[in-house]
């Protein structure tokens, strides 16, 4: 009988200590104001968000989750009611959701820019180009290969955008879809000595690990606008409007935009501040 | 990173030692009462358990994300993106394989287990205990097989979870990560220590299991 203590018991043994340890400390917390942002991969890896999130946490006593993910995405799991406000980057896009009535209260927080990069010897002579659309051209017909991000991203809305300049995106062989963000998408333009769009902060973020130089940039139509969106309450019953509120305001405050402006990498700002004019300026 | 790890395991650990003990207490009857009993369409419900194995994590990802979102049929209960979401879709990945490899295990015992214990004059618990023990190194080889599946898995955990620092960040969806960030050393060893966790778990249960035999 002795022996059976030390093997069957095992299981329902097993199982009782695990069920113990199942509740979840951190929901017990819920009643602690916890808002959720949605935003793109480049707010986060960047490590923005872990730079400015912990000041407005203390401040306002409000835990932010943050779901990284692309900016189409992010308006998606948005209009589900999945999230209470997004950082996001594609203007377009977003006018259409606040049109759509899911999201309300757009703000602009700050801007860079996008820009071509690629193998430092630049083999499709892009750096001699007059204009982004002369950029385009000569990529297409030097037969560089592009590297897209191929995810619904702000970033890909953006250069599907500028495809529309030059009538298309390059033929197949010369197109290669990542469907992964923009770390990763770098990764493979390096990898494959090819080229790709990104934004300025994930450049500089990773752009030092790689072997990739900017070929074109300092166009216009690279600008490339973050704004905020809270979640339209009267869509969504559950939102938790008036905290994700504060996390906008304080954003758009000039203690949020001068932190902003502070967050830099290797001596240049990554991201810079929109909403409000601030002292100097 | 630093302590930062020990929160990530914790979570990693919690959320799947939770979804494979929940399993357990269905798979395991289950997969016993299946491999004991015969009856009509057996043979094709034991291949649907066994093709079932083959579940992608990311298609349970995507059916328990469908389920829980706020626009889902189970929105109103607000768990997407919690610890207990992913919990649910790794329930849902280790049901299969602890089914299959216990249906396995006791139906490798050999009938006159049981003949014997009812002879010796068990009760049809006591012969159903004779034939659990005599199984046990397959149930627990089950347990084992479906613990490493879902602690091993990504792609449920990072799309019902969402990788939040702090609260659903797994060992898994912070190599993912890290990986994106180009920080190949720390998810190699994220890795290792994962490893080294599941060694550990091991040789406890090894050492329970060595007192017996």
């Amino acid at each position: 009988m002795k022996h059976l203590y030390h093997s069957i018991w095992l299981l329902p043994a097993f199982t009782l200590a695990v069920l113990l340890m199942a509740p979840d400390p951190v929901a017990a917390e819920d009643a602690v104001a916890r808002i959720r942002l949605a935003t793109t991969t480049s707010t986060d890896n960047s490590g923005l968000l872990e730079y400015l999130l912990p000041h407005f946490e203390e401040k306002c006593g409000i835990k932010v989750d943050v779901i990284a993910v692309g900016t189409g995405k992010a308006l998606k799991l948005a209009e589900r009611g999945d999230v209470d406000i997004i950082l996001v980057h594609a203007p377009v896009a977003e006018l259409a959701f606040v049109e759509a009535g899911w999201g309300v209260n757009r703000r602009a927080v700050m801007v860079n820019d996008f820009l071509l990069v690629g193998p430092p010897a630049d083999p499709a002579n892009l750096k001699n180009a007059g204009s982004l659309a002369d950029a385009l051209q000569k990529l297409k017909q030097n037969q560089g290969i592009f590297v897209s991000r191929g995810d619904d991203s702000g970033t890909h809305k953006k250069e599907r955008e500028l495809w529309l300049l030059v009538g298309g995106q390059p033929e197949d062989p010369f197109y290669l879809e990542t469907g992964q963000g923009m770390e990763a998408t770098l990764r493979v333009a390096h990898e494959k000595e090819a080229y790709t769009l990104t934004d300025r902060g994930t450049f500089l973020a990773v752009g030092g690990q790689l072997d990739l130089a900017p070929v074109f940039q300092g166009d216009a139509r690279l600008e490339n606008l973050y704004s905020i969106i809270v979640v339209n309450p009267a869509r969504h019953g559950h939102v938790k409007y008036l905290a994700a509120m504060r996390l906008l305001a304080w954003l758009t405050s000039p203690e949020g935009q001068t932190l902003i402006g502070g967050f830099r990498k290797e001596g240049e700002i990554l991201f810079h501040p929109t909403a409000v004019p601030l002292k100097g300026e | 990173m630093g302590l930062e790890v020990f929160e990530i395991l914790g979570v990693s650990l919690r959320v799947s030692l939770s979804a494979v003990a929940l399993a357990t207490l269905v798979s395991v009857p289950t997969g016993f009462l299946l491999a004991v009993s015969s009856f009509r369409g057996k043979g094709p419900l034991v291949t649907t358990i066994n093709t079932l194995m083959a579940l992608p994590t990311v298609v349970v990802g995507l059916l328990v994300y469908i389920l829980l979102s706020r626009s889902g049929p189970l929105g109103a209960f607000g768990i997407l993106y919690t610890p207990t979401a992913m919990i649910i879709g790794q329930f849902i990945l280790a049901l299969p394989i602890i089914t299959a490899i216990t249906y396995a295990a006791v139906s490798g015992v050999d009938v006159r287990v049981r003949k014997t214990a009812e002879t010796l004059g068990a009760g049809p618990w006591q012969a159903t205990w004779m034939v659990l023990k005599v199984g046990r190194l397959g149930i627990i080889a089950a347990i084992f097989a479906g613990f490493g599946r879902v602690i091993a898995e990504v792609g449920s955990a990072i799309m019902v979870g969402g990788n939040i620092r702090g609260y659903t960040r797994t060992m898994t969806t912070a190599i993912t990560l890290e990986t994106a960030k180009g920080n190949f050393t720390l998810g190699l060893t994220l890795g290792l220590i994962l490893l080294v966790v599941a060694l550990a778990i091991n040789l406890v249960v090894a050492h329970f299991l060595g007192r017996k035999t």
